[in-house]
């Protein structure tokens, strides 16, 4: 019984010590141009508070910043900080708070986090980072009539009315406020078809894709569908699930046994980077092809790079560009997180940039209701062009699709290099 | 004498669980109307939690029907809630044109969610609760993931001709007006929300009154013999496998109809959610709040739910805070001091005397 009144002490000096110790983050946080992790952000915050005489907009995003998927969460967040930082440094009428709220990649705990930002008071949405929560978050914000533009949310069903490439029918109607800044799945499934074929890169291919992913499925059901109306051969498709994803050794086999020469990858890095090395391992050595996920497989955390030397990849972002605004988001991001930017942060850089420039564009005022942001906005995305990190001349049409060109990367001593 | 005395504080605790959920459903209500303010009391995350909430203390009342009072481990809890989720949901969007009315549909939802975990409670028990030990643990938690694996997979379709069903690769054609249903790992995407508090509210009245009544049967004075002494209950008779089906297989069916009413409350549903996660979540609920403890689990899974919301203030510190306030709540409710007190507190002067006794110092 002391033992158990001890504990139970000693357990709540530990809740103590945490409320204690998070209690003044809670409190710094309120700072009006920032809401994120106190001690770098709270300087830039001040400076730029006293320009907030113009309209601050609340901005909003959730993304899974705890738990599996938090490498994509704390990129895009990053990288929307930058650039509202940026933004409120200018000290222009338009000036930006921004939150962000954890969703752990679940669709119900991302509805949670979609609320509190409601309840916060959020004005213009960015969406969520992955695809299965916001298919949710983003139903939720239709309903609501809130402008959403996700980084890297690339499921057809974020924005619904895309057919189904596979039976041809539209599954989900469209959410008339929700527009991407990434490619959509069945885009970067069909072009990396088409851009196998162009090239003549493979003749055997071979795909190995997560079959319980959201993102993966769609790529490679819309990859399926166009390398059968090319005539692109493929001779191997083997699948994976979460809980599988440790050991590839089956389906490498299966390609290796009939006899792929290039093996498409459509998914996110961390497994990609286990088949890399289990294919040499298995002394199997095609040409690996990979979509936007694999970006940032180069910064992976003990991941031999000379084993991602010759794999070609779609992506829209080059952090070795040398245009000074690429160079000047690299710098900052290293300086911010201490690595190189992937996709995801460079994405939702983008996506602050081009809230800021339609709302610049449309004369919008933080005083307006959502639903009338978001007509400006919506009015302004489907006429205006925009330059960014991730692309030149980018436009969106109603369908909330972005248009913009991949660019074929291969991997040569360690950084991207174009292909063409 | 004193066996009617002992019956009438039974029945006096159950009403007294009934009483705590239809008081906290009304002053819910009271708050979330605009007789207070404008929009309600309530913030907009408790407003869109209260469905969920009431899903997860249907789950947790049905699993520790299971685990508090019949003594068998479930770890695939979960399974059965996927089962009647995704049968119900499917249900309910086949159905949007016969029967454009919200409320019976959900309620026929959930009549098909629960008929479907049903099937699979009976096809699971048949085999497993013949035997004796942790076997049904273990079976239960192969079916969770089997049960997972099977619906992300499975493709599901509808048009003019009726519904299509194709399996591992989608190879359905479908004609004009056709719509995808399940789309295997995609899921159910843009369902119309149409479960409601009070409906969920309703759903917690009838798996308490069924849970109560099936325990203060004969039947359920016999499943709790089994879960207490096996060999002195068949000693004497009682028939073990059927006992062992009964309570297994209504909570089977109190768990789908919990998953359907949970999944119309969302407007995306992946298979991936029901995973052996989601069947630890609903077992804590259950140990947390007493095994066998009805009005416990229901506080138990109200307070959780909302707990890691309620300390989204915390940001980075929020996962950490959860875990010592879980710990400190486990410590709590084990504490015979703090037990004492509250004894003393809830208890008649005497019953108190006994109940220190019990303790044994």
């Amino acid at each position: 019984m002391k033992n158990r009144t001890l504990a139970l002490l000693l357990t709540g000096a530990m809740l103590a010590g945490a409320l204690a110790g998070c209690g003044g983050g809670a409190a710094e946080s309120k700072a009006p141009a920032e809401s994120q992790a106190p001690a770098e952000s709270a300087a830039p915050a001040e400076s730029s508070a006293p320009a907030a005489t113009g309209s601050v907009f609340k901005l909003g995003g959730t993304g899974p910043l705890t738990g599996g998927a938090a490498i994509y969460g704390n990129a895009a967040k990053a990288g929307a900080e930058i650039a509202v930082e940026e933004i409120n440094a200018m000290g222009g009428d338009i000036q930006f708070e921004l939150k962000y709220e954890d969703d752990t990649h679940d669709a119900e705990k991302a509805v949670n986090a979609y609320n509190t930002l409601k309840g916060w008071g959020m004005q213009i949405f960015l969406g969520s980072v992955t695809s299965t929560p916001c298919v949710a978050t983003s139903q939720e914000a239709n309903a609501d009539k809130t402008f959403l533009l996700t980084p890297s949310a690339s499921s057809t069903d974020v924005l619904g009315g895309v057919a189904n490439p596979l039976t041809g029918t539209v599954d989900v109607p469209r959410k008339d406020t929700a527009f991407q800044m990434c490619f959509m799945d069945p885009n970067q499934g069909s072009a990396s078809a088409q851009y196998i074929f162009d090239q003549k890169l493979g003749t055997k291919v071979g795909v190995i894709y997560k079959n319980d992913d959201v993102y993966s499925t769609g790529i490679y059901n819309s990859f399926a569908a166009k390398a059968e109306e090319l005539g692109l051969e493929v001779v191997s498709t083997t699948t994976f699930t979460e809980d599988t994803q440790t050991d590839f050794s089956v389906q490498i086999s299966d390609a290796k046994d009939n006899g792929a020469d290039l093996l498409f990858l459509p998914m996110y890095y961390q497994p990609a980077s286990l088949i890399l090395s289990q294919c040499k391992s298995a002394g199997y050595a095609p040409k690996f092809f990979g979509v936007d996920g694999m970006d940032g497989i180069l910064t992976l955390d003990g991941f031999d790079v000379t084993l991602a030397e010759g794999v070609m990849l779609l992506t829209p972002f080059n952090s070795d560009a040398t245009d000074d605004a690429t160079k000047s988001f690299v710098e900052k991001y290293k300086a911010k997180m201490g690595e190189v930017p992937n996709q995801f942060a460079a994405d939702n850089y983008d996506c602050v940039y081009a809230i800021y420039n339609a709302l610049k564009a449309a004369g919008a005022t933080a005083d307006m209701s959502n639903e009338e942001l978001c007509n400006a906005l919506i009015g302004q995305f489907t006429t205006m062009t925009f330059d960014g990190l991730t692309g030149e001349g980018m436009t969106w049409t109603a369908d909330g699709a972005v248009s913009k060109s991949p660019k074929g990367m291969v991997i040569e001593n360690g950084a991207y290099v174009g292909m063409d | 004498m004193k066996k009617t005395l002992k019956l009438s504080k039974t029945s006096k605790g159950n009403f007294a669980t009934y009483g705590m959920v239809i008081l906290a459903y009304a002053i819910l209500q009271f708050l979330g109307s605009n007789a207070v303010r404008e929009g309600g009391l309530l913030s907009p995350t408790l407003r869109g939690q209260l469905v969920p909430i009431c899903a997860y203390v249907v789950m947790a009342l049905s699993l520790n029907l299971t685990v508090g009072i019949l003594g068998e481990l479930s770890l695939g809890h979960a399974g059965f809630m996927s089962v009647g989720a995704f049968s119900g949901t499917i249900a309910a969007i086949a159905l949007q044109n016969t029967i454009p009315a919200g409320g019976p549909r959900l309620l026929i939802a959930m009549v098909i969610g629960a008929a479907f975990a049903t099937v699979a409670g009976i096809l699971i028990g048949i085999p497993v609760l013949r035997l004796n030990g942790d076997y049904l643990a273990i079976v239960t938690l192969a079916f969770g993931e089997i049960i997972k694996s099977l619906i992300t997979n499975l493709y599901v379709g509808k048009d003019a001709n009726g519904l299509h069903f194709s399996f591992i690769t989608n190879n359905m054609r479908l004609g004009e007006g056709g719509q995808m249903l399940l789309n295997g790992p995609m899921g159910i995407n843009g369902i119309n929300k149409i479960s409601t508090f009070t409906a969920g509210f309703v759903l917690i009245l009838i798996a308490l009154f069924v849970i109560f009544n099936l325990v203060n049967s004969r039947s359920g004075r016999a499943i709790m013999a089994l879960r207490d002494n096996r060999i002195a209950a068949e000693s004497v008779g009682i028939p073990v496998t059927k006992y062992k089906m009964m309570a297994f297989v209504t909570s089977a069916a109190l768990a789908g109809s919990a998953g359907a009413l949970f999944a119309l409350g969302q407007n995306s549903l992946i298979s991936t959610k029901f995973d052996f996660n989601t069947s630890i979540l609903v077992l804590v609920f259950v140990v947390l709040g007493g095994l066998g403890r009805m009005w416990g689990s229901i506080i138990a899974a109200a307070a959780l739910t909302i707990l890691p919301e309620a300390l989204r203030q915390f940001s980075d510190y929020r996962m950490l805070v959860y875990a010592i306030v879980l710990i400190l709540v486990m410590l709590a409710t084990n504490n015979p001091t703090l037990k004492g007190f509250f004894a003393k507190l809830f208890r008649k002067p005497e019953e108190v005397e006994t109940g220190k006794g019990g303790e044994g110092k």
